[in-house]
């Protein structure tokens, strides 16, 4: 079998991609060949649909036209066109977090049996944190006051999204209140971006840039709502032990994969699954094997312990194997065409939402009032496959990684207690003033086609091991790390440097572990970026800094979805230097690229650093780190760069 | 082997300008489109999509065997290369617009104060032109006379081409 190959740096997913092109399966690697080249005005941000007069397309070169019909130049142009990308983003992850938010609700009310507080402690630090009143109240109370609240988010508010704000240092809060950057709703601002977009409307780049940060603010409103939300529901992540790649599926059991984003729907497959053992034992089936694609997986993974399969750019290869019999889909980043890869090979795609429906697919509708039920139909299909597959071969590439997933802030804070019970976060801060950790990076984002899949991700992620940065991830991003074992304690010493060695070991052995934590912290899904920010949150208001003075980057190596742009926009509006690994639509306006890549550093302290080549992006998210360090008077490796 | 030549469809032409912009991008120190723009490179185009009542056509360069633009050059800056490519020596031009005058297409016009025409300098590593590389519908095609020929011989397109 080939384990190396042009579109991946994943050996399993290279076994499966010659796979397909030996069946003639299509995969998106093949439509991305038959779609080169793509459109340059499109590249450069400089194509409008925006009204009925257009396309109209800007020369990016100046010798065409400079200007749409309407008058509009490049860097409005490009301006509308990003703040729609972030708008669009933001309406994913805050409709994940309604979804949980009516779930929460339809709970307490009793109609959704499946569902019940899980956590009382996150419960009640959502609700202090959200100025809930929780005394002499029953933990149903004060659920339905957080359920209530978060939906109050969404719509036109007098006062900023209380997950978008309450959630910020006071320092960071009131800056982005003085800049216009706190959200008044996230549904509101999401309006506002259509608005002001549309035909004659906002023709001020700058302006539209401000309202395209606001609204990336309600992004993190709703990434931040459907962590808490999730935690109440299903728990707060804790350290677990699995593994990741092709080679979690078992030829022999019964294999459903979810696939998506909601714990809603995977949270009771997986409880499902458990139950319906015995069923599948009557099958002839081990078991029932529940695999992990995209974010939903790691939302399981990090509470339930199950394995990943695949990520993001390599959700057919999953089903290349021809062992997979059902995969269970919600909504977000499932590619429509697993549809005609599942009809080669056998497997069943079972779409449960209203928003995502495609034909091809058995729609099984899920209800959170019918939720075992429905799970239970949908294992019940997966069963019933594999009756049918049973003597087929199957491929299964025999290639994974041990991980250790699950790292929630609450959990990074009770594994830190152990070295210092009263001040938690006091070691965390000691070792970065000691230079044992030189900084903190979160790897966020999904795989992009036009990046061979994980090459960005590993490149740089190796070399901020080895000069000690603490690398934390989330989504696919996360995925990418745990499919290279980078997840794995038994790597810590090959990938990380002396000094994040010595920490990770000293904070494993004081927890028991007998050994070290994984060479870089999974976080979780796309939506607890979120986690991320209550941790950068956190050391800064230790600090009694904002938090655009933290020696703390980000980087979407590889991204793809709007939701991404979203997330990177907020990130650089929260003050972090924002790696973008894949270049923006945004170039064919040069003012635009200046105040996102510059200028926006006067205003929020963060900015984004687009490059293409990641060693070249190590260095920089390196130098920034090291910036940061400097101003805060912290010592820098090799001196201070003038 | 004989040499290629861009054909035109243009029928097949939905007016997206991408064989414009990818010709101005072939004609950048790196060919790179983005890099190119943050630099502020400013390349022209050599082939050009106009519209004519419902009708798109690219028109680009036929780097015509008697080329027409290279007799009526009067420095010789206008010339024929080994491979009968028309190419103009620009530290010849005198920008007279001879050429533009002479070209029956259309194809020579005015870049920077000199004649701007198709130089075939944007050939990819596969030998093919960037415009024919980046138009989506086919509606130019990089072929010998010979096989296009052949193509039009064929009862459908020769029906649509009458039609046409």
């Amino acid at each position: 079998m080939v384990t190396k190959c042009q579109v991946s740096l994943d050996p399993a997913v290279c076994e499966m991609y010659e796979k397909a092109r030996r069946l003639g399966v299509e995969t998106a690697w093949d439509r991305y060949q038959a779609m080169l080249p793509q459109c340059g005005f499109g590249e450069t941000g400089l194509c409008c649909r925006h009204c009925l007069q257009g396309p109209c397309r800007i020369d990016p070169f100046g010798n065409g036209p400079k200007r749409g019909i309407c008058g509009v130049d490049a860097d409005v142009m490009v301006a509308r066109g990003l703040d729609r990308a972030i708008a669009a983003g933001s309406s994913g992850h805050s409709g994940h977090a309604r979804h949980l938010a009516h779930t929460l609700k339809k709970a307490i009310a009793g109609v959704a049996p499946d569902y019940r507080i899980k956590d009382r402690a996150k419960l009640h630090a959502v609700a202090k944190r959200m100025g809930i009143p929780t005394e002499n109240r029953s933990d149903e109370e004060i659920a339905l006051d957080i359920a209530n609240a978060a939906l109050a988010d969404f719509g036109e508010r007098e006062t900023p999204s209380l997950w978008a704000s309450r959630v910020l240092p006071e320092v960071r809060q009131k800056r982005l209140a003085e800049q216009h950057l706190l959200p008044h709703g996230i549904d509101y601002e999401i309006a506002d971006i259509m608005h002001r977009t549309h035909y004659g409307a906002d023709a001020d780049p700058v302006n539209l840039l401000t309202a395209g940060l606001r609204c990336a603010m309600g992004d993190l409103a709703g990434c931040y709502m459907g962590t808490d939300l999730s935690d109440i529901l299903f728990g707060t992540p804790r350290p677990v032990a699995t593994e990741a790649n092709l080679g979690v599926l078992k030829a022999d059991a019964v294999n459903v994969a979810v696939h998506g984003h909601n714990p809603v729907l995977s949270e009771v497959i997986v409880a499902m699954a458990r139950e319906m053992e015995q069923e599948a034992r009557a099958a002839g089936a081990t078991g029932i094997n529940v695999v992990g694609i995209c974010c939903t997986g790691n939302e399981v993974m990090m509470r339930h312990g199950i394995p990943a399969a695949t990520h993001s750019v390599s959700q057919e290869m999953a089903l290349i194997t021809g062992a997979v019999d059902v995969v269970v889909v919600d909504y977000q980043c499932i590619m429509p065409s697993i549809v005609n890869v599942a009809e080669c090979m056998g497997t069943t795609v079972v779409t449960t939402q209203e928003i995502t429906k495609i034909p091809g697919a058995v729609h099984v509708p899920f209800r959170e009032e019918t939720a075992t039920e429905d799970a239970r139909k949908i294992l019940r299909l997966a069963i019933e496959n594999f009756t049918r597959r049973q003597g087929r071969p199957v491929d299964i590439p025999n290639h994974k990684y041990p991980v250790v997933a699950g790292f929630s802030v609450e959990a990074i804070v009770r594994a830190l207690s152990k070295l210092n019970p009263e001040d938690p976060l006091q070691p965390l801060i000691d070792q970065i003033a000691a230079g044992n950790i030189r900084g903190v990076c979160l790897f966020a984002g999904c795989n992009n086609i036009k990046v061979p899949q994980d090459q960005n991700f590993i490149a740089i992620a190796r070399r901020l091991l080895k000069e000690n940065v603490l690398v934390v991830s989330t989504g696919c991003g996360a995925g990418a790390l745990m499919r290279h074992g980078f997840m794995d304690p038994a790597k810590v010493d090959e990938f990380c440097g002396d000094g994040l060695k010595s920490v990770l070991y000293a904070i494993g052995e004081a927890n028991g572990l007998g050994g070290p934590l994984p060479p870089t912290l999974h976080l979780g899904s796309c939506v607890d970026n979120s986690r991320a920010v209550a941790l950068a949150a956190a050391v800064a208001e230790k600090l009694g800094v904002d938090m655009d003075k933290l020696p703390v980057v980000a980087s979407a190596a590889e991204a793809m979805a709007e939701k991404a742009v979203a997330i990177g926009a907020w990130a650089v509006t929260l003050g972090l230097p924002t790696h973008v690994g894949v270049t923006m639509p945004v170039t064919g306006g040069p003012l635009v690229t200046k105040v996102l890549t510059e200028k926006v550093r006067e205003i929020t302290g963060g900015y984004f650093i687009v490059e293409t080549d990641p060693e070249a992006a190590a260095k920089k998210l390196l130098a920034a780190i090291d910036e940061r360090r400097a101003a805060l008077g912290l010592s820098v490796p090799g001196g201070v760069r003038a | 082997m004989r040499r290629k030549e861009i054909f035109v469809l243009a029928d097949r032409c939905m007016g997206c300008h991408s064989c414009e912009l990818a010709c101005a991008t072939a004609h950048t120190s790196d060919r790179n489109l983005h890099a190119a723009v943050l630099r502020g490179e400013r390349p022209f185009a050599y082939l050009w999509v106009d519209r004519f009542g419902t009708q798109n056509l690219p028109t680009v360069c036929r780097h015509c065997l008697k080329a027409p633009c290279v007799e009526a050059c009067p420095t010789g800056a206008m010339h024929k290369r080994p491979d009968t490519t028309t190419v103009c020596d620009h530290s010849q031009c005198i920008g007279c617009w001879m050429c533009t005058f002479a070209c029956p297409f259309g194809a020579c016009s005015r870049g920077d104060g000199q004649v701007l025409k198709c130089d075939r300098a944007c050939l990819d590593e596969e030998g093919v032109p960037a415009c024919v590389r980046a138009c989506p519908t086919g509606a130019l095609l990089w072929m010998t006379v010979e096989e296009f020929a052949a193509e039009r011989r064929k009862p459908k397109r020769r029906a649509a081409a009458v039609a046409g």
